[in-house]
Parts: C-alpha cells; structure tokens; sequence
C-alpha cells in the first residue's frame, strides 16, 4: 500500500504518494526528476547514490524513501549557485578530479560531509573518509588533491561556501 | 533492485512497537534500524517478508548513559553517533577501536549498534566487542524484559539467542577506564567489502605486579559465528604477557572454531589468522593495560 510522506529536499518541502520498498535514490530520481544521483551498484558498496539525510552522508541505494519521511535530503543538484560552482565542484573541475563524471555526484556530497566534519583532513584522513565511495576512473590520486585544495579555499574564504546545513547536521 | 512488496511502519514506542511485531504471523514481520544488512537482502531478495517496523524512531531505543562500571547503548544509536560519544570514547575505546572500522562513512552514518548485534553477520565486527567486555544484550519481549550475557547471545550463522517478537533495547558494554586495563581490536579486512575476513578483540586487565589477572578475547569471521577464545584466556591468567607466552597460548587460538572456507580464504588460512591477530591484539592490549 502506497503512504505518504514529507520530505524536504534542497530547501524544496515535497509530499508524495510512494510504496515502502521505494528506495530513496528511486524516489529522488523518478518521482522527483533529481537524476544528479547516480545508481552505480545498487548493493551498497560504491558511494555513487551519496546524498546527504539530516546533513550526513548517506548511501541513497541503502534508503527506504519511507525512512526518510520527515528529513531533510540534499542532492548534489543543490551545490552550485546559478552559475557559481560549490567550491568542491569547482576544485574537482580544475585540478581533474573526474575522468567519466559518474561516481562525481557522490564523491562531492561525501566531500561536502566530510569538511563539514573536518575542514582540515589530512590526505590520510581524506583518504578513509572517502572510502565508501568507489572511482574506476581517476585512480583517486586527483581527487584526493581536489578535496584538499576544496578544504584549503572553504578555510580561506568560509562564507562563500554556500553549503548551509539543516540543524542537528553531523548527527547527534 | 526492488524488493517484494511490503507494509511499514514506524512507531514512535516501544510498546507500539511489540504489538505491531505480534499483530503478524511469525516470519512475515521484521524490525528495521539503520538498514544496512536487512535493506541489501529485501533487495536481492534473499530475505521476503510482509511487513517491516522501523524501530528507529523510538525513544527506548536511544541515548548512552553511564550506569557505574559499564556504559549502557541504546540499541537504535548509531555507529557514528557511539564512536563520537565522549563517554564511550572516555569508558569503552575498545567500541571505539572496532566501530571506527566498520564499513564507511555512510554505512557508519546508518547502521546501528542494535541491529549490528541482532544481525550476527558471522563477519560483523561488534559481536567480538560485545563478547570481550562481557556485553549485556537487554531485550523486551511480550512477556516482559530480560538480559542476556553476550557469551549466550550468538547462537550460529546469524542466529541469536533474540526471539522472533522480540526488540533488542540497549547493550551495556563493560567499561574498562580502570587502572591496569587496556583493550585493542585488531582486524584483517576483505580488500573488497572491507569486512573482517577474521577480526579479533582483546581485553586485559594487569595485577599490580605486572601479571595477568584476566583476560577476554573474542574472533569474529574466523568462524559461523563470533566466539570466545576460552583456552586462550586460561593459558593467560597469572601469567606474564610476554612474547613467548602470547605465542604459546595463542598456538591454540582457533581450536574448537567451526572454521568457515571462501575463494578468498580458506579455513587453514582463518585458523592461521586467528593465531596471529589473537597474539596482536593481546599485546597490544597488554601494552595499553600496563601503561595506565
Ligand atoms: C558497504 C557495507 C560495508 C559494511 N562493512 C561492515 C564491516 O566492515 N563490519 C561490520 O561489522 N559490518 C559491516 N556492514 C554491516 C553494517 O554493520 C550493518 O549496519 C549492521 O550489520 C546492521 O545494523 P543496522 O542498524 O543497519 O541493521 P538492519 O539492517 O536494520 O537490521 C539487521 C537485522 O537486525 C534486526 N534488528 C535491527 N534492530 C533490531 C532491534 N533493535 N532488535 C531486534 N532486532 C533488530 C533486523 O530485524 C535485521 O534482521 C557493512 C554494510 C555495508 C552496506
Ligand atoms: S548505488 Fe548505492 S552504493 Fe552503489
Ligand atoms: S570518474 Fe569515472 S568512475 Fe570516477
């Protein structure tokens, strides 16, 4: 049987119709139209269905959207502002963090959750920190760089980064 | 991936929770927490029910309160919010050591402390946590409440001592912030899936003259489900813990495990690992157990 829900999502309160086994990244991507979230694996283990769930990173294949029913969601479509790039799209952008682009969505909104956490990760750090996401592509040397380079700008210029976080962001 | 078609429903008690549980026939209603084992397999559809109960949203369920010698979890907490918890930090590191380990972020972000134990993923991580600091699992039933000793908790592959219309409400994970404690989990993980293809969690505690006045190992991986090393602990008591006495005593570290074989490692190279993360773990335990 179909229930209803309440989901806010990037800012937008959305109500809907859905049936339980409706995973979250269905829900983002077919009944709201939101296909920045990708579906790599659908099991769990490569990161591509990152979204953030109450302001942490969450993976979106792993969801119920009944489960998230109340909540704040934020996709990778709700980054840049207009024109401007979220300064962790533009930092993958210039130093090449990406190669075909399709574990990008997720990548960035680990990263956004990670500086959130910790705006001065070392490359250790960044490393473990990102270890739910997978990248066929890059070798993740690149993107390592670009998520320093990331936390480096957001440090330096913090207001600029436009990434305001719903209360109780970060858990707990 | 869809999975066959179920209700759900979210209460906001516990006792909303246990009627909701009786209100099905038995195997066609399961609880949910943080999803993380139990939404992969409705999934794959290895695992087909009527109707789920997320127990998420309930308020028994949650917070970490210091109760004198233990730390007591709620058993809907999760990984992320216990390994940032001062308390546990402070009276349990040996949660923090394994928990810090578990999975990803994401996964961490989700998953609880309640449903990792209730799974008993033969690979999971806590269940050796919860058998090295002698766990307390407390459940609530239809008729009335209980306590189960860890040691009594995991049955076989992913079978606990849980009954089916039962919740499980917090763990108590004994403290060991005394003098002359130490702990260490110490895992060798699946390169790919990141679980432990065997894991071991070690608690000592020193006498003051630098002896051994117990200690508590629990594997996990190795085996059908998470055990613990009794004859290894036996060995131990009294003893010194140098070298040659770890390696002695942990010579015998796999014996009476149900050995579980893959492609990725079979049950002599488990056995193999068993003995050599026992010893680890044990020493580096010992190690912390002597400088406090
Ligand atoms: C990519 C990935 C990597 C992982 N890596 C690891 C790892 O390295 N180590 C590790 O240990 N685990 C790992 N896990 C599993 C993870 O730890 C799970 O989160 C955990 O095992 C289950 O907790 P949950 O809250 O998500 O439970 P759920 O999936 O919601 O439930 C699991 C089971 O427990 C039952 N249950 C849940 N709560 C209760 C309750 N309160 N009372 C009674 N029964 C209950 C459910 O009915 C179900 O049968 C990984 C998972 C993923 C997806
Ligand atoms: S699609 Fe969700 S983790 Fe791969
Ligand atoms: S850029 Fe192609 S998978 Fe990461």
């Amino acid at each position: 049987m179909r229930q209803k829900i309440s989901v806010n999502v990037n800012g937008v309160p959305r109500e809907n119709e859905v049936e339980p086994r409706l995973l979250l990244v269905q829900y983002l991507r077919e009944s709201l139209n939101l296909t920045g979230t990708h579906i790599g694996c659908d099991t769990g283990q490569c990161g591509a269905c990152t979204v953030l769930l109450d302001g942490q990173a969450v993976k979106s294949c792993m969801v119920l959207a009944v489960q998230a029913n109340g909540a704040q969601v934020r996709t990778v479509e709700s980054l840049a502002s207009g024109d401007a790039y979220h300064p962790v799209q533009q930092a993958f952008w210039d130093l090449h963090g990406l190669q075909c682009g399709f574990c990008t969505p997720g990548f960035l909104m680990a990263t956004v959750s990670l500086l959130q956490r910790n705006p001065n990760p070392t490359d250790a750090e960044i490393r473990e920190q990102l270890e739910g996401n997978l990248c066929r592509c890059t070798g993740y040397q690149n993107i390592v760089a670009a998520v320093r380079s990331a936390a480096e700008k957001m440090r330096a210029a913090p207001a600029a980064s436009p990434t305001p976080m719903p209360a109780g962001a970060g858990g707990e | 991936m869809f999975a066959k078609d179920f209700s759900y429903a979210a209460p906001a008690s516990l006792a909303e929770a246990l009627a909701l549980l009786q209100s099905q026939p038995e195997g066609e209603v399961k609880l949910v927490a943080g999803g993380q084992s139990l939404i992969p397999l409705l999934k794959l559809r290895m695992t087909e029910i009527g109707a789920l109960v997320d127990v998420s949203k309930i308020p028994e369920l949650h917070g970490i309160t210091d109760d004198g010698d233990g730390v007591v979890i709620g058993a809907a907490t999760t990984y992320f919010q216990a390994v940032n918890s001062p308390l546990v930090q402070k009276r349990c590191p040996l949660v923090i050591q394994a928990v810090s380990q578990v999975g990803d972020p994401q996964v961490r972000a989700r998953g609880t402390i309640g449903g990792s134990l209730a799974h008993a993923d033969p690979a999971g991580d806590l269940p050796a946590v919860a058998l090295a600091v002698d766990a307390e699992l407390r459940a609530t039933g239809p008729s009335g409440s209980r306590s189960i000793p860890a040691t009594a908790f995991f049955v076989d592959l992913m079978t606990t001592a849980l009954q089916p219309a039962e919740v499980l409400t917090a763990v108590r994970f004994h403290a060991t912030d005394a003098p002359h404690a130490g702990t260490a989990y110490v895992k060798h993980r699946h390169p790919a899936s990141g679980y432990a293809i065997v894991g071991v969690a070690a608690a000592v505690w020193l006498n003051d003259d630098g002896t051994c006045r117990a200690a508590h190992v629990g594997i996990t991986g190795a085996g059908t489900h998470a055990t613990r090393a009794a004859g290894v602990e036996q060995a131990l008591t009294g003893k010194r813990l140098d070298d040659a006495t770890l390696t002695a005593a942990c010579a015998n570290a796999a014996d009476g495990l149900d050995l579980m074989s893959d492609p990725y490692a079979s049950g002599e190279y488990r056995a193999h690992l068993t003995r050599v993360l026992a010893k680890r773990a044990l020493a580096q335990a010992a190690a912390t157990a002597a400088q406090r």
